[in-house]
């Protein structure tokens, strides 16, 4: 008990004083000199700037947060689909897989500047490079989640008189919810990113646009503010994605114990 | 006891097999020939043979799983092959779905039919008891060990609602004394609930232990040699009072048989 105990408490605070370290050492490289602090600023000139522009990063947030949101949203949709269109017909599958796969390989800051010439300023191409960005890890893993299924369970669902309907709901999709996370959890954080690229190359708000107007007045503890709200907001994202696969899935929590 | 021996066969058996011939490639590549057997209600019947004879394809063919080369599958003497669902089959892992509860499991087989969820758990619930899993109804399979899992499958395979069961090596992932266990306990509850089955394994002990009639199923199918049914041993379980492994008729029909496989 008391091991296990301890055993938890390490898990936190050995993560904690890597940091805490790593943020000394930043601080105290900078206070000497090593690095000249135009160049890059202490972690406390950060946490000065982040409070300074509070009320305007959290409104470029709140955008790129709904842009990421809506586009993740599509963007599962989109993969759910094709992942059971690719399980059902073979043919589908045989057919969508090489397509699927070069849309990964399209870098996505080439894509992007395309889809702002496209799709002009507004939210529409943002969102659509999120969708493009997220789709891919939920097709992989639904797609590698249906196939896992036992096909010894299959075919007692057929002794059972399950119709194609019914193994999909009873068997397929519960065995594919991990693996289903596993990618949610992936394209999460590839939301916020995709984003956030999106508004680098046009837009009138989110955090994309703020960091590229900081960047121009060479605002680099803004710029570093940024980057640390967008990694709490990818973070944040996570622990939902965590909440919510801990809620849907009552089952793993039994195997855990 | 002795091979080939004529038995009793009711006017229409519970399940027969007629001239039942299969492939694993559309007939290019025969697994087994000449298949005929048959069950009858409360008798449990084994077919034993060595690993890769061709025992699973011939319950697959049974289940309706697959379509047989030749022959015929009756049930209660109409014609089911190529029919799934007609017969309840239990493979030898238990197969519980692990995001649904034990109730839930046991149940599956009534909503998939249509039963309302409700109703379905409250009749898989009134058998809770008399399969020996009273208490685990809203446990998750993670929390059973393997001989309960294994009843909690008995109890679905009984609710799928034929009087014909197929079983295949339903026994073999669990230890000696919950295996011996659960033998004892199948033959019990088999006769008592009156269905016909038939279990498949390659454990001659196993087919002793449950049967009272063993078919010998031998042949080497990936060498060009289809398996065939070469005997049948029935096994006198009148002795069956106290340890049956231990009996003069346990250790013949023990005998008869591995004469039977080579």
């Amino acid at each position: 008990m008391l091991s296990s105990m301890l055993h938890d408490a390490k898990r936190i605070w050995v993560p904690a004083v890597t940091m805490g370290v790593l943020l000394v050492v930043w601080e105290l490289v900078v206070r000497v000199g090593l690095v000249p602090n135009f160049l890059l600023p202490s972690p406390t000139q950060v946490v000065a700037a982040f409070i300074e522009d509070f009320p305007l990063l959290m409104g470029h947030a709140v955008a790129t947060l709904g842009e990421a949101a809506l586009g993740l949203v599509i963007g599962v949709a989109v993969g759910f689909v094709a992942a059971v269109l690719m399980d059902r017909f073979e043919l589908v599958g045989l057919a969508l897989d090489p397509l699927i796969t070069l849309s990964q390989t399209v870098p996505t800051v080439a894509i992007a500047p395309l889809l702002v010439l496209w799709f002009g300023y507004g939210i529409l191409p943002k969102v659509l490079l999120v969708a493009l960005t997220t789709f891919f890890p939920i097709t992989v893993s639904l797609f590698s989640g249906f196939k896992s299924v036992d096909k010894d369970l299959i075919d007692l669902m057929r002794t059972m008189r399950a119709t194609e309907g019914q193994i999909f709901w009873h068997v397929k999709l519960p065995a594919a919810a991990e693996e289903f996370f596993s990618g949610l959890r992936i394209s999460a954080t590839y939301a916020i990113v995709g984003a956030v690229i999106a508004e680098w190359l046009g837009g009138f708000s989110g955090l994309g646009v703020y960091m590229t107007r900081v960047r121009k007045s060479f605002g680099y503890d803004r710029m570093f503010a940024c980057i640390a709200l967008i990694s709490i907001c990818s973070l944040g994202l996570m622990r939902l994605v965590d909440l919510a696969e801990y809620l849907c899935l009552p089952w793993k929590r039994a195997e855990r114990k | 006891m002795s091979d080939s021996v004529e038995t009793q066969v009711p006017a229409v058996p519970a399940l027969e097999a007629r001239g039942l011939g299969l492939s694993w490639d559309d007939g290019a590549h025969m697994v087994a020939e000449d298949i005929d057997l048959h069950v009858s209600a409360g008798e449990v019947v084994c077919l034993v043979g060595r690993s890769g004879c061709g025992k699973t394809t011939i319950l697959h063919a049974l289940a309706g799983l697959t379509q047989p080369v030749t022959g015929r599958v009756l049930l209660n003497g109409a014609d089911v092959t190529g029919v799934p669902g007609r017969v309840s089959y239990m493979l030898q892992k238990d197969l519980l779905l692990r995001n649904l509860r034990i109730v839930d499991n046991a149940s599956l087989p009534l909503v998939l039919s249509g039963v309302p969820r409700e109703e379905a758990r409250a009749r898989a619930n009134e058998l809770f008891a008399q399969f020996g899993l009273e208490g685990t109804q809203e446990l998750w399979p993670s929390q059973l060990s393997g001989g309960m899992k294994q009843r909690a499958a008995f109890l679905r395979t009984y609710l799928m609602g034929n009087d014909v069961v197929l079983l295949d090596e339903p026994f073999s992932a669990l230890d000696a004394i919950t295996r011996q266990e659960l033998r004892t306990w199948y033959v019990r509850m088999a006769a008592e609930l009156h269905v016909a089955s038939l279990v498949i394994t390659h454990d001659v002990d196993e087919a002793v232990s449950l049967a009272s009639r063993v078919m010998v199923l031998a042949g080497r199918p990936s060498e060009g040699k289809p398996s065939r049914l070469v005997g049948e041993v029935l096994v006198d379980r009148a002795q069956d009072a106290g340890d049956f492994s231990l009996t003069h008729a346990y250790v013949d029909a023990k005998r008869e048989i591995m004469t039977l496989l080579g």
